[in-house]
């Protein structure tokens, strides 16, 4: 893959004077020696799956493990409600990211974006746009290549793995991908879509990957909610004007090295956390008796 | 790793190493059998082990077996798939030492008696590899068209086998050889770019001091 840095992508955009979405294409085009039309069907291939996998979430959905189903309902009911503290567009931005995260757990199809567990954050922020601010398909692609280009990044500089970089990694990228999106269709410009990113992915730092039982649930699923928030509220600030006082190439290093320094049993292996809780520690007994 | 190993794969949840990777494994051990399946032990090792129930693991593989991809959506149903179409599936506990922590032994039997073991790994993503096959070592991602040759550790079967994929025009992209002992077992593994023609692979079958030849092709059944 191509870029290492965001900053190359930002030259090339300068460079070539075309937008940051088709950059990222050109670089898809050329590793997979595929024709514009390929490129940018499948990517639309993707955004559409997440729409179908938002639209087929069940409210009767439960996990194997009895821990994750139903929340996603909940937040639904939630967005009816008139004395709400949040407007809209969150509200329903948290429901989405529930109710994708908790698909995923009861082994629904979704789109790893960049993996499984992380799967809520981008189309929740994503379907909650085309939804109320009515952006056509094309539109939303072009702010998954976005996405996809921060991601590609983080992924060859850093890590998207949570075994590898803790849940920084999976939740904290997906927030970075989505933050960047939503600035893009917002009329950002470059320097503002990557300090979207840069602020998002500060603000998930260091956290840890301890999930419950070995289990994608808890935490994960309203971590997604957090991710997707999260990513909105950067990019605000980000269209606000503020900027990341740390280059985002340099915030995305800082998750690098923040990764390699997290022990082992806070990096997927369920040792240490929230899964050496004592009440994880029943829930997982439990399981392994079932 | 491409743009759509990021934004991608679309896949059945919840893990990409412990769902997706599994149906990926069952559906290369499939094509590696090279028949209909009649009965498959599933022997867990490590995570796969302790966390592979809630993850769906057991089902993935089991999905792979019966040629399902990780998109598939009658994953969560591969159990009674499998019982409908007569296959006897049974599960158990690998005694694989120092593994991959999300490993897996199949043993297979095909309707018409071909055997096979294989070990395989998820290693992170959706990423596979299968570590080895009739307990020889084996180590590729199922990304190839692949070869694997088990011979009699002997000279010429290098030679044998690579100019007869230079003479159909099909280049390698990776070698591996293996061996058991000195003049004994031997292994070569060839990650090809072109997949290799049905009869070649049934030529080398009949060559002398060749054992077993074994073949996964990324062509659709």
């Amino acid at each position: 893959m191509g870029f290492h840095k965001l900053q190359e992508i930002a030259d090339w955009v300068q460079q070539k004077n075309l937008p940051f979405w088709k950059v990222v294409m050109q670089d898809d085009r050329q590793e997979r020696n595929v024709s514009e039309e390929e490129s940018f069907g499948m990517m639309r291939s993707m955004y559409q799956a997440m729409r179908e996998a938002d639209q087929s979430y069940s409210p009767e959905l439960r996990s194997a493990s009895g821990m994750a189903g139903g929340d996603g309902a909940r937040l639904e009911q939630f967005r009816r409600q008139e004395n709400r503290l949040i407007g809209d567009f969150l509200t329903e931005v948290m429901e989405k990211a529930v109710k994708m995260a908790e698909s995923n757990a009861c082994m629904k199809r979704i789109v790893a974006a960049p993996t499984a567990g992380s799967c809520g954050v981008i189309p929740a922020v994503l379907l909650t746009y085309e939804k109320q601010k009515e952006a056509g398909e094309d539109r939303m692609t072009e702010a998954l290549f976005v996405a996809a280009g921060i991601g590609e990044v983080i992924a060859a500089s850093a890590s998207i793995s949570g075994a590898e970089g803790g849940c920084q990694a999976e939740i904290g990228s997906a927030s970075a991908m989505a933050a960047g999106a939503v600035t893009y269709l917002e009329g950002g410009n470059t320097e503002e879509i990557l300090h979207a990113a840069a602020l998002a992915l500060k603000n998930m730092l260091g956290l840890t990957c301890d999930p419950v039982a070995g289990l994608v649930e808890v935490p994960c699923i309203k971590r997604n909610v957090s991710g997707a928030v999260n990513a909105v509220v950067s990019s605000q600030m980000a269209l606000a004007g503020i900027r990341s006082v740390i280059p985002p190439d340099e915030v995305i290093d800082s998750m690098r090295r923040i990764g390699k320094l997290l022990p082992g049993c806070l990096r997927e292996t369920s040792q240490d956390g929230l899964a050496a809780t004592p009440t994880a520690q029943k829930i997982g007994k439990q399981l392994s008796e079932k | 790793m491409n743009l759509f190993d990021i934004v991608g794969p679309i896949m059945v949840g919840p893990s990409s190493s412990h769902t997706a990777g599994a149906v990926k494994i069952g559906y290369v051990a499939r094509k590696l059998l090279a028949e209909p399946i009649r009965k498959a032990e599933i022997l867990l090792y490590g995570s796969f082990l302790l966390t592979g129930k809630g993850h769906g693991t057991h089902l993935a593989l089991v999905a792979g077996l019966l040629g399902m991809k990780p998109d598939d959506t009658r994953i969560p149903h591969s159990l009674e798939l499998a019982e409908q179409q007569g296959i006897a599936i049974s599960f158990g506990e690998a005694d694989l030492r120092e593994a991959h922590p999300n490993s897996v032994l199949l043993v297979l039997t095909g309707i018409d008696g071909r055997e096979l073991r294989v070990v395989a790994e998820s290693i992170g993503g959706s990423r596979i590899n299968i570590a080895s096959i009739d307990d020889l070592s084996a180590n590729f991602s199922g990304d190839y068209p692949t070869l694997i040759v088990h011979n009699q550790d002997q000279p010429g079967h290098i030679a044998e086998v690579t100019s007869m994929l230079a003479h159909k025009s099909v280049n390698i992209a990776e070698m591996r050889l293996y061996r058991a002992s000195r003049g004994g077992n031997a292994v070569m593994v060839i990650e090809c770019d072109q997949e290799v023609p049905k009869e070649s692979i049934a030529w080398l079958r009949h060559l002398e001091g060749v054992h077993k030849v074994t073949y996964y092709s990324l062509e659709e059944e």
